[in-house]
């Protein structure tokens, strides 16, 4: 199976060009690098705030980022995103702020709202189940005639869900305009791919569902970038849906509750590191074409160290919880038990009763 | 068919099952944006024709045959409420409703808090339940308490025709996931007239069916009809009895449910699902906290078992019958 579904790489490990087909602008170059870098500075800080004790359980996904900002970079103004919690690389690149993000993290609902006028869900929770959110959106724009797409995004374990074989079949038999993104970042939690399937690949499972599959390096943020792009241009012409399964590799945990040198085998982890990392492959690719620059770099940094230091703190200066918040938006007009529940709450709160 | 009634409002003679199709079709006449989604909804018509015919007024991108997966079609109908849509999704049974109760209770019913309003989910669910019609096994289910028990859905039980269409209308109309339980055994139990043009019942609020003095009897979806036939064979006895057919589940109607209570002081209540962890255990804690000094006896349960629904060869020794519903009712005037 791994023969029908090679894995389409533009750029290798060494940062050569593997496929010159695609003409590549400085500019793309440029701004793959910043998002790139921008996210994993923002992973990292991440982790030592949750070290810190600073913001709660936190999902990393340091070595995803080529497959998260090169996807997200292929949508367009209005389109959907059906993330987990594991994409921040991804809404940040789609329009999320570096503070909502971290609001998440810090257990406050407003890091679930997205700016007005982009249309992030909040991170799935559950395994899978935004797969069919995805298909319905996507629905809903076709029916609009809109040629508005969404985009779902999930892992490995993920496909051994129902709700992921429900989405895409519904998506396949009602030809909805959507691209299930799937990172294959070889574990869930502690349990390998091996264990988890016996398909060899992930992309094959869409010929289930008779939908187009690529298989992509997930660590070349190019490859990802087209390949999604493809799909998705495919999708706004009415042609249906893909499924793109990006082959990657996490470094860290699953969440920083847990352990990965107990499962994931560190050596190799490092060598993945020196070997496929999707920004140090950039970096070599530009410093071959001659557009590597120190000094730019050290802005660049600059720049995401400021912005994140400024969300930070932006997320600790946030205003204080409103306790009504916790029964407010529960339906959209109030029913008695809530509103009898939050009186008495908020009477006792206020010292008014015995 | 069509009657008019004296403040000229023209009626039709439906049954429940009649009442619900009539509801959809009056609401997709108006809104383009409402659309059915199932399992056999659309050249079947449902597998108890709630959708008949529809498919043909409507057209295939309006009344969807779904694939078999009912997380699919829940979760499918998530992403098109969220995006402009109002789905109808029914489930078959709602003993078939498990393999989705995971979309409504981790998006269904808390898209809206999660994001603060910024998106919801205006979705119908409407599932046939309950026993009584023979069907094989897991299909009688009857388990509104798995819904009353999740924030962020409203749950309605229409026990007549009148009350399927407007309910639902009104179901359809809320801005937020509604649960639509339709007593199967109620489906073409008894005609009713209907108004032909849109009204609607107010989620919330129950009906009083009779009034009396003596005692309190609550029910709801078929349990009504066993209700009824167990109040007017009490009334041959000399007890007055204040039947009240809760039509919504959550919320509960608290002022109707209290002003009963204040007035007979004695309460039964009649529900099909299993006792423990009842919906009818929330009526009683409402009536604890809302009317206890006026208790003049223990209130009183006529339920289900604690077991799954039986096969259907024991499914009348499982359901209330108005027997078991008398002999509470003189429980309760007696204690």
């Amino acid at each position: 199976m791994e023969n029908k579904f090679p894995i389409r790489q533009v750029m290798d490990g060494e940062g050569n060009l593997t496929d010159s087909s695609y003409h590549l602008t400085e500019e793309l170059i440029k701004e793959m690098y910043k998002k790139m870098l921008r996210a994993r500075t923002l992973d990292k800080k991440s982790v030592n705030l949750q070290r810190q004790g600073r913001i709660g359980t936190y999902a990393p996904f340091e070595g995803q980022e080529a497959a998260q900002v090169g996807s997200a970079s292929a949508l367009g103004e209005g389109d959907w995103m059906f993330p987990t919690y594991r994409d921040h690389a991804a809404t940040l690149t789609f329009g999320h702020s570096v503070s909502t993000i971290m609001l998440y993290w810090k257990g406050r609902v407003e890091g679930c709202v997205p700016p007005d006028g982009k249309n992030i869900f909040p991170p799935a929770v559950p395994i899978a189940t935004q797969l069919p959110h995805a298909t319905g959106a996507a629905l809903a724009e076709k029916r609009k005639g809109t040629d508005r797409v969404a985009i779902a995004y999930f892992g490995d374990g993920a496909t051994s869900e129902g709700d992921f074989h429900e989405g895409l079949n519904f998506a396949s038999v009602f030809k909805a305009p959507v691209v299930f993104f799937n990172q294959n970042n070889g574990y869930a939690i502690s349990v390998p791919i091996e264990k988890q399937m016996n398909s060899k690949t992930i992309a094959q499972k869409g010929l289930a569902y008779d939908m187009d599959s690529v298989r992509v390096d997930g660590n070349d943020v190019f490859a990802v970038y087209f390949e999604t792009q493809k799909a998705i241009e495919k999708a706004r012409r009415g042609e249906g849906p893909t499924l793109i399964e990006a082959v990657t590799w996490r470094y860290g945990a699953h969440t920083t509750a847990d352990d990965p040198t107990k499962y994931r085998d560190q050596e190799l982890s490092l060598e993945k590191r020196n070997q496929i990392d999707p920004l140090l492959r950039l970096e070599r690719y530009m410093e071959k074409q001659g557009m590597w620059d120190a000094a730019w770099m050290e802005q660049v940094l600059k720049q995401c160290d400021e912005e994140i230091e400024k969300a930070v703190w932006e997320m600790e200066n946030y205003p204080e919880p409103d306790v009504n918040d916790i029964f407010d938006h529960v339906f959209k007009e109030p029913v008695w038990p809530l509103e009898r529940q939050k009186e008495a709450y908020l009477s006792q709160k206020r010292g008014e009763t015995v | 068919m069509t009657t008019k009634t004296m403040t000229e409002v023209k009626t039709n003679k439906l049954t429940l099952v009649q009442a619900v199709t009539d509801g959809m079709r009056t609401m997709m006449k108006e809104h383009d944006d409402i659309l059915v989604l199932g399992e056999d909804v659309g050249q079947n018509g449902g597998v108890f024709r709630a959708t008949e015919g529809l498919v043909h007024e409507f057209g295939e991108d309006r009344v969807i045959d779904t694939p078999l997966a009912e997380a699919g079609i829940v979760g499918t109908s998530i992403g098109l409420a969220i995006n402009g849509f109002r789905p109808i999704a029914e489930m078959q049974f709602l003993g078939f409703v498990y393999p989705a109760y995971e979309q409504i209770m981790t998006h269904a019913s808390r898209i809206r808090s999660r994001t603060m309003s910024k998106f919801s989910v205006p979705m119908v669910i409407r599932a046939p339940y309950g026993g009584g019609i023979r069907a094989p096994e897991i299909h009688s289910d009857s388990v509104e308490a798995l819904f009353t028990h999740m924030p962020g859905i409203k749950v309605v039980v229409p026990s007549n025709p009148y009350d399927a269409k407007g309910l639902l209308i009104a179901a359809i109309e809320d801005p937020d996931p509604v649960l639509f339980m339709e007593p199967m055994r109620s489906y073409r139990a008894f005609k009713a007239d209907v108004p032909e043009s849109k009204y609607t019942v107010e989620i919330g609020k129950a009906a009083t069916l009779t009034e009396g003095e003596d005692v309190t009897v609550i029910a709801w979806g078929n349990m009504v009809s066993v209700a009824q036939k167990a109040v007017e064979q009490m009334s041959g006895d000399g007890v007055s009895c204040e039947l009240l057919d809760l039509r919504t589940l959550y919320p509960l109607d608290r002022e109707t449910i209290v002003e009963s209570v204040k007035k007979t002081g004695r309460v039964v209540i009649i529900h099909e699902a299993p006792e423990t962890g009842g919906a009818g255990n929330d009526v009683m804690a409402l009536i604890n906290d809302e009317a206890f000094l006026y208790l003049r006896a223990p209130m009183t349960k006529v339920a289900g078992f604690d077991a799954p629904f039986p096969f259907f060869a024991l499914e009348e020794e499982y359901l209330p019958t108005p027997a078991r519903v008398k002999h509470a009712i003189k429980e309760a005037v007696t204690f």
